[in-house]
């Protein structure tokens, strides 16, 4: 299926920014069933710094602010083209040991309720028990747009009993290494068959499952991704694939406007 | 411990004067040593003269304190330098094949020559430099080894300090002291210099510089400020080396370069020697908190325009645990034996050595395994029924935190006291540059001196001081 | 160089300078004590008001003005910023933060300085023993003058360095006018009395100008002369023309260094041709207070414009 993608981030500053970096993780990369057609990125009240790859092979663009901004805008517009692979997404590639995955962060950390959930879909293999977490997750932490805090942990989440696709991705990858698989956090765009315009980007996790490798559950939509899924960015949570981190000096009174549309070809 | 002999740097294990010693010993005995006493007191209104002080952590500037300094000079000779140095390069060439592939393939995991635990569990390991290969594969550029001796040919490596090894300015001073009050026994003895140190060490990190810079590279020396305990050294090694001591607020990312704010703008920089840790050196990619860093200067690093010095994550060299395997370490990457010889270690998280450590306690030194500066450790033979008790609780509680060693009996060199000479135990950091041109060890090092009789402590936040010392041409 | 480092060359020159200058203040506010001519508390009143820490001294130690009071808050007093203490600690300070830029022989002779304030100002100094720490303490700071003349490169660090020094030393005499102005303006008391040959001097011993002045202009004291001396004469080396002109000497320095002209230079220039070429007498019908008033603005700014254009800060 080919994706047509833009998506567009504008700030406005009451106050100017003097000066402001921030790190963005917005540019999709090809891989087996993920083929980036072309992809490009405009941006109004900022400079272009650099691009790298980071550890998680995520593309990394770190902009400027331009002096005394008062209005930036990001723009991205693309065309990939996704395969069918049922959530797989296969064997562990790359310089990161897998055992990175394992490690618990701060927002993946499993409390009472994690572990609560966990005991829940015991029995069964790793497939079959991500597969059971998926209903198990959406149930407990009900999806509310905007009920959540970006910096909320996954135990938080759960004993709050909302939250967003970000908190349903974080209870998964906290039950997961609290059985000690593997697991990641990913940041991309979901095409929906109902509307083109979206208001934010979304996100699921990954489970390294024995003989299958890599395989992807969407707790929100109880689903491994399929050729609706365009992934975008990796980590070992929200932090480390955020599409935007930044820092900046001034530019007080911010208001922020997303828009995403996301089309079939 | 009393009852093992101990080597006297000076008379060896009896009352015969070794050789290195033998033409100082020789002026020594012809001095008056009223003349002598006014030399040290001298010496010491000079350091003071000079600023040369260390800051205690977190206290103003009233608090600038001066190590003491002792005017008798520890002696090498060239060839058992020699020997030395040919060790410390084999080790350093394998840290950083070691820092190489941690970052990158895991291969000496994947062999089982060290659990995957020790780096899996390492605060110190950074995940963020995974594919990073900086210019050379140089991760540490600058590295101190940390020696002690116990016989004539008996060496140990004690400690390995890959992350921001402090000190060499003391090496220099304490040098330059001696020069100006002594000359005449630097006409008699033929000492290696050391003052190219700050040359060699802009050299160094000059080659090290990314393919971004043009014509000579940029060095700049990171401070973390005037209220580091090092300060006086970071801004000695940048006056030395000719170029800029930067602080966090001197910079910031500019058109994909770090960039310095000079009086006419900003200027890029290529190679920055940081003097603050890991942690603080950027909120936007580690510690949102530090206001010490620079937000994005990981990101310059990442996409090659800057190269830092030492490399974020070295600190995992440091690790007393992952010390306890460098014999594994330095086999697996140079295919020769080690030249120079670990002190035998009991890592408390293995449980076998675990239950010896607690049977021998009194016996033995206990470390932190992160720690440094001579904190949290216990010396089993000096320590009182108390101290061993609580320690003991300590180490049950988490054994993992901890490793042991025998307590070695430590040379001894003579320092120069109201009753005259009276020996004391040293230790000797020898100072190592790396650069893709090659590994360069200065002759000597710092010499730390234990000033309480009799005790094995000698680092300068527990009361020690530091020596001259020289190493011989043959 | 890094605009930090020349901020801190500019205020470790500033506050030497500072320090010299309060030392200064004190030995002409102990000889009005001794000689008993003048009226002693308007007299430390008027120091105090010099060296600006007038309030501070309200604040820290009462209404009351003591000799003594006056004299441990201007010499040693923690509390007051602008104590010599303080101030040389402060230009220590400073010149530890810059301490790649200045030779060793300028850092040792700082430290020096500092070394001895610290001993001899660590207890209150006794009565007889003020004169000898006074001079004890110009001596050191001259030490780090001469040192700065002696060893350093003539390069934007010394260019830094001097312009410090001299908006400080303008500064400074420019409040010792504006304190003191009236007993400059024509007088309905006959000229020559003895009141006013006591103010005469107490201005001219501030700025260790006696001597000078009589080489200058001669025995007789005259107000015209003692305005003409400090303000605008070009060879005495506190005079506000002749510090405005090293000013614009070290800018023009540092001009041909970078390259272009900047907003505080022309700045500098603007003052110099709008206030220092008047004759005596222009100044006088301007009024006497209003022009030190005027230029005393102009000065602070002039120290703000250095700061954006040197990019001190950010």
């Amino acid at each position: 299926m080919r994706l047509k993608i833009s998506h567009t981030t504008r700030y406005r500053f009451e106050v100017p920014v003097t000066f402001g970096l921030q790190q963005l993780r917005l540019r999709p990369r090809s891989r087996r069933d993920q083929q980036v057609i072309r992809w490009d990125m405009t941006l109004e009240g900022a400079t272009h710094q650099l691009s790298y790859e980071d550890h998680h092979g995520n593309y990394v663009d770190l902009i400027g602010f331009d002096r005394d901004c008062t209005e930036l805008s990001v723009r991205c517009e693309g065309e990939v083209e996704i395969g069918e692979a049922h959530g797989v997404i296969g064997r562990h590639v790359g310089l990161v040991p897998l055992w990175l995955y394992q490690r618990v962060t701060p927002r993946t950390k499993a409390g009472p309720a994690v572990k609560a959930l966990l005991k829940s879909v015991e029995g069964g293999t790793v497939l079959g028990r991500c597969h059971a977490l998926m209903p198990a997750i959406a149930e407990a932490v009900a999806y509310e747009t905007g009920s959540s805090e970006s910096h909320w942990t996954a135990e938080e989440a759960l004993t709050e009993g909302r939250g967003v696709c970000q908190d349903h991705a974080h209870v998964l990858i906290a039950c997961a290494r609290e059985a000690g698989w593997p697991a990641r956090y990913v940041s991309g765009y979901l095409m929906m068959d109902d509307r083109t315009a979206q208001d934010a980007m979304h996100a699921w996790a990954e489970v390294h499952v024995p003989d299958l490798g890599w395989v992807g559950f969407d707790p929100a939509n109880a689903m491994s991704p399929d050729e609706h899924y365009v992934r975008v960015a990796l980590g070992l949570d929200y932090g480390d694939a955020a599409p935007v981190n930044g820092r900046r000096v001034g530019g007080e009174g911010e208001s922020l406007e997303v828009a995403i549309e996301i089309a079939q070809q | 411990m009393a009852d093992r002999p101990i080597f006297d740097e000076m008379t060896g294990l009896g009352d015969e004067v070794r050789q290195p010693y033998a033409n100082f010993h020789g002026w020594f005995e012809g001095e008056d040593p009223r003349h002598l006493r006014a030399k040290q007191r001298e010496a010491e209104e000079l350091f003071r003269l000079t600023g040369i002080t260390f800051n205690v952590y977190g206290r103003a500037e009233a608090e600038e304190r001066l190590i003491p300094f002792d005017i008798i000079p520890r002696i090498i000779a060239g060839r058992e330098w020699q020997r030395l140095s040919r060790g410390i390069e084999q080790r350093v060439r394998a840290l950083n094949a070691f820092l190489y592939d941690i970052y990158h393939g895991q291969e000496i995991i994947k062999a089982g020559r060290i659990p995957q635990d020790m780096i899996s569990r390492n605060d110190a390991f950074e995940p963020q430099m995974i594919g990073v290969t900086p210019p050379g594969r140089v991760y540490t550029h600058i590295v101190g080894i940390d020696l002690v001796r116990t016989g004539p040919d008996q060496f140990y490596v004690l400690e390995d300090n890959g992350r921001t090894p402090s000190g060499v300015s003391y090496m220099l001073e304490n040098r330059e002291t001696m020069l100006q009050m002594f000359p005449e026994l630097f006409t008699r003895n033929r000492v290696q210099p050391v003052q190219t140190y700050p040359t060699d060490l802009l050299n160094s990190l000059s080659a090290c510089a990314p393919d971004c810079a043009e014509g000579k590279p940029c060095v700049a020396v990171m401070t973390p400020g005037i209220y580091n305990s090092a300060y006086f050294e970071h801004a000695f090694l940048a006056d030395q080396m000719g170029v800029e001591l930067v602080e966090g607020n001197d910079m910031r990312v500019m058109d994909g370069r770090l960039c310095m704010r000079t009086t006419q703008g900003y200027k890029p920089i290529d190679v920055i020697y940081r003097r603050i840790d890991d942690a603080f050196l950027d909120p936007l990619n580690f510690n949102p908190e530090s206001a010490l860093g620079v937000p994005g200067i990981m990101d310059v690093y990442r996409a090659g325009r800057l190269t830092i010095a030492n490399a974020p994550g070295t600190g995992i060299c440091d690790d007393k645990a992952i010390y306890s395997y460098m014999p594994e370490i330095v086999e697996f990457y140079t295919g020769e034996r080690p030249l120079l010889e670990n002190v035998p270690t009991w890592r408390c998280a293995e449980p076998a050595a675990l239950a010896y450590v607690l049977d021998n306690l009194k016996e033995l030194v206990v470390k932190e395994v992160h720690g440094s500066g001579g904190y949290g450790m216990l010396i089993g033979p000096t320590s009182s029924k108390k101290e061993l008790s609580d320690f003991r609780k300590k180490l049950m509680a988490r054994p993992s935190n901890y490793i042991a060693q025998p307590t070695l009996a430590l040379s001894t060199v003579p320092i120069f006291t109201k009753a005259g000479l009276s020996p004391r135990h040293v230790d000797l950091r020898p100072y190592v540059l790396v650069s893709p041109q090659g590994i360069n060890i200065t002759p000597g090092g710092l010499t730390r001196v234990a000033l309480k009789k009799g005790s094995l402590v000698v680092n300068s936040s527990q009361g020690g001081g530091t020596k001259d010392t020289w190493v011989l041409e043959d | 160089m890094l605009g930090k480092t020349a901020n801190g060359l500019f205020w470790m020159y500033r506050q030497l300078e500072r320090a010299e200058n309060i030392a200064r203040l004190i030995e002409t506010g102990q000889r009005i004590a001794l000689t008993r001519l003048g009226s002693t508390e308007e007299e430390w009143k008027s120091v105090l008001q010099t060296s600006g820490s007038l309030a501070g001294y309200y604040e820290h130690l009462g209404d009351e003005i003591t000799r003594d009071h006056a004299v441990d808050w201007l010499l040693r007093s923690k509390d007051n910023p602008g104590s010599v203490m303080s101030c040389i600690a402060q230009a220590r300070h400073n010149a530890r933060l810059v301490r790649t830029a200045i030779t060793t022989e300028v850092w040792e002779a700082t430290n020096t300085a500092y070394m001895t304030a610290k001993d001899q100002l660590a207890r209150k100094v006794a009565d007889r023993d003020l004169p000898g720490v006074l001079r004890m303490l110009r001596q050191r700071t001259g030490m780090v003058r001469g040192t700065t003349h002696g060893t350093m490169l003539r390069n934007e660090i010394y260019d830094f360095a001097r312009i410090g020094t001299f908006l400080e030393r303008a500064d400074n005499t420019a409040r010792i006018i504006d304190v003191k102005y009236y007993v400059l303006l024509p007088s309905v008391m006959s000229v020559g009395s003895s009141i006013d040959n006591v103010q005469w001097e107490i201005l001219l011993r501030s700025v260790s100008g006696r001597g000078g002045f009589r080489m200058a202009y001669g025995a007789q004291t005259d107000p015209h002369d003692i305005a003409q001396f400090l303000i605008l004469d070009r060879r005495m080396p506190r005079s506000l023309a002749f510090c405005i002109g090293k000013i614009i000497d070290n800018m023009a320095y540092l001009s041909a260094d970078y390259g272009g002209q900047l907003p505080c230079c022309v700045m500098a220039e603007e003052v110099q041709q709008k206030y220092l070429r008047l004759s005596i007498d222009e100044v006088f019908e301007y009024g006497l207070h209003e022009y030190i008033q005027k230029m005393l603005g102009e000065m602070a700014a002039l120290g703000r414009q250095i700061e954006i254009d040197y990019r001190f800060y950010e």
